[in-house]
């Protein structure tokens, strides 16, 4: 038996299993305790019984190796058109390889999985799009996610992230009482601008629950704050939960179901508790994905939907100009060129491409769109939890090197990223290939060019 | 042995061939699982089929779909070598008669000249097919020798069958091969990845409700651009 302290196939229940893991630096332990760990293979070879039935296995099956997969991958063809980078051989050669041999694979083939599964796909699905017998490769490097997940074989920061979840119900340790304590901070902060400015908590039958990604609370809490004056301008009758306020989902980047459920279910709580009319999502694409896509089935909800009607931050944004709840001044809005950046979560596999295009209209006189876009656009190179792995920085900066040549394509010099993972992707972009590009969410730029009404204005002195 | 190939043995393949689709469509869709998948088939289905046939039907059209357009080349190859194949294999006046004669009935036909260019555009592009997976190293990384061989039993009742039209050399011969070659295709197209004639529908209209029903379907103002 291995002698594993750090990298073992349990999960991260408790705080003290977490404190472990974060202080061993870069995981270093971590990963050389990795080399040792054994695999289960007949655990695997259950799992795989379970749960690998007739779509993944036809699809593994089924792939005439054509190769018509590759120029759909941005990381293919940001790696010089590395064939080990073909979306077919990616999963061939690790869930392929596990499906043929039913689970009995040695740890080098595990370890090799993981550089593959986080290292080399960010799940963005671009490459079913472009297989004639529609296999989406994104898809099943999930599912291998899954197994890798369930055997340890998962890189540090995403145990982690999933520990994280399990014991916060975020993604960070950001307590209820954190949270609470941030939204009244910046009440206070931001009342002097704008008078009455509240972040209601826990108020029932509101019209709106909104929720957010933890980075906010913990890193960005301005970013509670313009969402909470935009809401007051548009009028609306908002909260937020107390308990359920996150939406984020590293367990769901590390594979992890079990963690994934309890997050998703969390936030259906706060639903069921506040009986809100709709859930509005921050502008955050992996938690849409997360709490909107996928969580109904990891919670077993049997309609495939949230248990009350969701939108995306942009589908708000793009109704509230729409219905003039949000009035821009033409004299702000944005006059030099400006580009959009579709993020993968909400987009392609949230067909919500259309939103984009609707706001842009209204607040932008030269909007550029990126070739390809909407459904068929590609990836930042930070999606899929890439942006967070320490181990595969490199891979990351690699793979954004068609997002910077689209963005180049376009002229312009603002980015809109209407996604925290996408938004931390092309400012990291911009330190690594210096291209003179400003990158912004909507809300601050919403914020610059909305009328104001009278009553929400400071009154003179 | 004539009367064997024809006879038996042509029921047997048969057999196999149509079982065989059978019950590999039977398992495919039996092994569809809502909660595995995270697709809601039962739930919002018409979105779902909606989606499937959209995605079946673009992409059944040469350059319908922005993969198919990126990729003009593979493209012209495919869908020649596909329409080449069946056409020439389903409106041969020869199969036609002998349709006539053993069941009583016959579909349209096509003039002899353009089955034969037919089957040499399906030769043709087979080849290219073959250059285009040892030369291009996207497709080569991903090759296996079985890849190679399958491509060699799809072709060889073609070949055969234009060598014993025109009667080169060996008549009998070349007839012969050509019914056992096209009996071996029958055979083992439910067990290979030749099993994508018919799986094929069911993987890319899998996709397709995914799409319709959970990623999107409901929320889409503009249709997919497949």
């Amino acid at each position: 038996m291995s002698q594993n302290i750090l990298c073992t196939q349990n999960p991260v229940n408790d705080k003290e299993a977490l404190d472990a893991l974060l202080k061993d630096k870069r995981g270093q332990q971590y990963y050389d305790e990795m080399t040792r760990l054994e695999v289960d293979t007949a655990a695997l070879s259950k799992s795989l019984n379970d749960t690998c039935h007739s779509r993944i296995r036809t699809w593994l099956e089924l792939c005439a190796h054509c190769g018509m997969c590759a120029d759909a991958c941005a990381f293919y063809l940001s790696n010089e058109k590395d064939p080990k980078q073909v979306p077919s051989y990616k999963i061939q050669s690790t869930l392929g390889e596990i499906v043929r041999r039913k689970g009995n694979v040695d740890n080098a083939l595990m370890r090799y999985a993981m550089d593959v599964a986080w290292g080399k796909c960010t799940c963005c699905n671009r490459c079913g799009l472009y297989c004639p017998f529609g296999i989406d490769m994104g898809v099943m490097m999930s599912y291998l996610r899954g197994l890798l997940f369930s055997q340890g074989f998962v890189p540090w920061e995403m145990k982690i992230g999933s520990g994280m979840h399990r014991i916060f119900r975020a993604q960070m340790d950001v307590t209820v009482e954190d949270w609470v304590e941030t939204c009244e901070w910046m009440e206070e902060e931001w009342e002097d601008d704008w008078p009455g400015l509240k972040i209601p908590v826990d108020k029932e039958n509101a019209d709106i629950m909104y929720t957010v990604n933890a980075r906010e609370p913990k890193h960005y809490p301005e970013d509670i704050a313009e969402a909470a004056v935009l809401f007051s301008i548009a009028g609306e009758n908002w909260t937020v939960p107390g308990e359920g306020w996150e939406e984020t989902s590293l367990a769901m980047f590390a594979g992890d179901w079990e963690g994934s459920q309890l997050q998703a279910q969390s936030v259906y709580d706060a639903m069921d508790r506040l009986k809100p009319k709709r859930m509005i999502v921050t502008e955050c694409g992996h938690a849409y994905r997360a709490t909107v896509i996928e969580g109904p089935y990891w919670t077993g909800q049997k309609s495939g939907k949230t248990p009350i009607e969701t939108l995306h931050y942009v589908e708000w944004v793009a109704e509230a100009l729409r219905t003039g709840k949000l009035k821009i001044d033409p004299a702000k809005k944005i006059k030099e060129p400006v580009t959009l950046h579709d993020s993968c979560n909400y987009v392609r596999n949230g067909g919500l491409s259309q939103c984009g295009r609707e706001i842009m209209s209204y607040i932008a006189e030269d909007f550029r769109e990126m070739t390809p876009n909407g459904d068929h656009n590609f990836c930042c190179g930070g999606g899929g939890g890439m942006n967070g792995i320490g181990k595969y920085r490199e891979e990351r900066n690699t793979g954004q090197k068609v997002k910077r040549d689209q963005i180049l394509a376009t002229g312009a010099k603002l980015v809109i990223t209407p996604c925290h993972n996408c938004w931390d992707a092309i400012r990291d972009l911009e330190e690594v290939y210096k291209i003179g590009i400003r990158w912004s969410f909507l809300k601050p730029l919403l914020l610059d060019m909305v009328i104001v009404p009278e009553h929400l204005k400071p009154k003179e002195e | 042995m004539y009367n064997f190939l024809t006879g038996p043995l042509a029921w047997f393949s048969f057999l196999v061939f149509f079982i065989g689709i059978l019950i590999r469509s039977i398992l495919y869709i039996k092994g569809l699982d809502s909660n595995l998948d995270r697709v809601t088939y039962k739930v919002n289905t018409s979105f779902g089929i909606k989606e499937a046939v959209r995605s079946i039907f673009y992409w059944l059209l040469p350059f319908a779909t922005r993969g198919w357009r990126t990729q003009p080349l593979m493209t012209a190859l495919f869908f020649i070598f596909h329409i080449g194949l069946l056409a020439s294999t389903l409106f041969l006046k020869a199969h036609n008669m002998i349709l006539q004669e053993r069941w009583g009935f016959s579909i349209i036909t096509i003039p002899d000249v353009v089955s034969d260019y037919l089957t040499i555009a399906v030769l043709a592009a087979a080849l290219v097919l073959i250059i285009r997976r040892m030369a291009l190293a996207q497709v080569r990384i991903l090759t296996k020798p079985s890849d190679y061989l399958i491509l060699l039993i799809s072709i060889a009742p073609f070949l055969t069958g234009f060598l014993a039209f025109h009667q080169f050399g060996n008549y009998p011969f070349w007839m012969i091969t050509h019914i056992i070659s096209g009996e071996l295709l029958l055979v083992v197209i439910p067990f290979t990845k030749l099993s994508h004639c018919f799986l094929f529908f069911f993987s890319r209209g899998q996709l397709g409700m995914d799409y319709g029903i959970k990623r999107g379907g409901m929320k889409r103002r503009k249709a997919m651009a497949w």
